[in-house]
């Protein structure tokens, strides 16, 4: 659920403004050196694809849906700083046009899903990664638990944010176990999705994977001699 | 694929709203919804001006009412979130005659849920009043105008361009799917689901390679053309 206009102070808006504009700042230079001219077309793509991915609602009960955020998978497929643009860009196309995200929350809402969500994603995945045994098979389970694990991080997050500039008077430990206690099963359906999706992607293309690099044997064409050719 | 060239929130139309540079809607659309998450939400008249103002220029701009309503619904979880407000706020309480039943709710969460529902009503109007009165293009283009980095404005401008032809990938993959009894909502079928995503993010880095190269052979050098910088 992406935070809307209101639900954080203005000082505490401007101040995640200010963090998400340097975040996006340096991923751009980032996926730029690591994607070159390719930058434009491969992260508007993915960002497509983040957004097409989303559309997929879940019911989670009590009428409402939740629907993949798609923090680790992107940090997991195309790497961190590409994915935080993807899924910047993606709050900022639905904030602006679709009004999904208030464009006061713009900065809240890149901070937790574009930085927090790929970032703490991304370094779940890695440590998981060098425990496990290393071959391909390894990657989808954990980035199951880079995503597992990202979800609450955000989650954690904001209840931080809301302590500092919340609209409500709650107390700060009852929104904490609340929004821990939600965002883990939401965390859960992700991290089964994500496992399946990156395990799906690493099946048939494991040179797409950035998280696979190093891992993937590198494929190569082999030709033999077929008998005889008739006449 | 032969999707329109719109996007879906536009609404076409002719007026002065429309005709507003888009980097000045913009700035004017981030000084509006600054100033309301900014009003202390006691001041109850400021928000019914805010609100005044913000009909007027749906009328300016001919939108039809029943054309942005609808759209709001992006708003509902949010809402029911507010609605739990009252409950598990601190703070006194007071009852509410509410039908038969006199409900005991927070004062404090009472507040809190109107500045929010408030707050984020006016939001999301004022949003989407944007999008219906301003072409994709044209925000691009106010966005670089206000010095959004040239490579990010590149990066929205190709998600919203191939925006159309992915999710149409997506739905041509769920309708078949459907058609094969597959409920993609089903945590039992997670692993159809999950295949058809992969394939998905497969088929649309493959398309942005692709297209990279139509630009290289087409001389691109890192900008688009026409870019006035």
């Amino acid at each position: 659920m992406h935070v809307p206009d209101g639900f954080l102070d203005a000082p505490t808006s401007v101040a995640t403004g200010v963090v998400a504009a340097a975040g996006v700042g340096i991923a751009l230079r980032k996926a730029r050196a690591e994607l070159d001219d390719r930058t434009a077309p491969m992260a508007g793509l993915v960002a497509a694809f983040v957004f097409a991915g989303q559309m997929i609602n879940f019911p989670v009960g009590a009428g409402t849906s939740g629907h993949l955020l798609g923090g680790a998978l992107a940090a997991v497929l195309v790497g961190p700083w590409t994915g935080a643009l993807c899924i910047s860009v993606v709050l900022l196309v639905q904030a602006l046009f679709m009004a999904d995200g208030g464009l006061t929350a713009l900065g809240t809402n890149i901070t937790l899903m574009g930085l927090v969500g790929v970032f703490v994603g991304y370094a779940v995945f890695r440590l998981t990664l060098a425990v496990l045994p290393r071959k391909v098979g390894s990657v989808p389970a954990a980035a199951g638990l880079g995503a597992l694990v990202s979800v609450p991080a955000a989650a954690g997050v904001f209840t931080l944010l809301f302590a500092v500039g919340g609209t409500a008077d709650v107390a700060v430990d009852r929104v904490l176990a609340a929004m821990l206690g939600w965002h883990t099963v939401i965390g859960i359906g992700e991290a089964v999705v994500t496992g399946l999706v990156v395990s799906a992607v690493v099946a048939s293309r494991p040179d797409l994977v950035h998280g696979a690099r190093g891992l993937a044997r590198p494929t190569s064409l082999r030709t033999e001699p077929v008998g005889e050719v008739a006449a | 694929m032969g999707a329109g060239h719109g996007h879906r929130l536009h609404f076409h139309a002719h007026s002065v709203v429309h005709r507003a540079p888009a980097h000045l809607k913009i700035l004017l659309l981030l000084a509006f919804v600054l100033t309301v998450v900014a009003t202390p939400r006691e001041w109850y008249p400021v928000f019914a001006g805010y609100l005044a103002l913000l009909l007027g220029v749906v009328l300016l701009a001919r939108v039809p009412l029943t054309y942005l309503l609808p759209r709001m619904v992006v708003e509902v979880p949010f809402l029911l979130f507010a609605a739990l407000m009252p409950f598990v706020a601190e703070g006194p309480r007071v009852v509410v005659p509410l039908g038969a039943w006199d409900v005991s709710v927070s004062e404090s969460g009472l507040l809190a849920a109107w500045g929010l529902v408030a707050k984020g009503t006016l939001g999301v109007l004022a949003s989407l009043t944007l999008a219906a009165t301003t072409e994709p293009t044209d925000v691009l283009r106010g966005l670089q105008r206000l010095r959004l980095p040239d490579l990010l404005v590149q990066i929205m401008g190709f998600m919203i361009r191939y925006l159309d032809v992915v999710t149409g990938d997506l739905g041509r993959m769920i309708t078949a799917m459907r058609s094969r009894g597959v409920d993609p909502r089903s945590p039992r079928h997670w692993p159809a689901l999950a295949r058809t995503l992969g394939a998905l993010f497969v088929r649309s880095y493959e398309r942005g390679e692709r297209v990279h190269l139509a630009m290289l052979s087409r001389g691109y050098d890192g900008r688009l053309p026409g870019d006035a910088r």
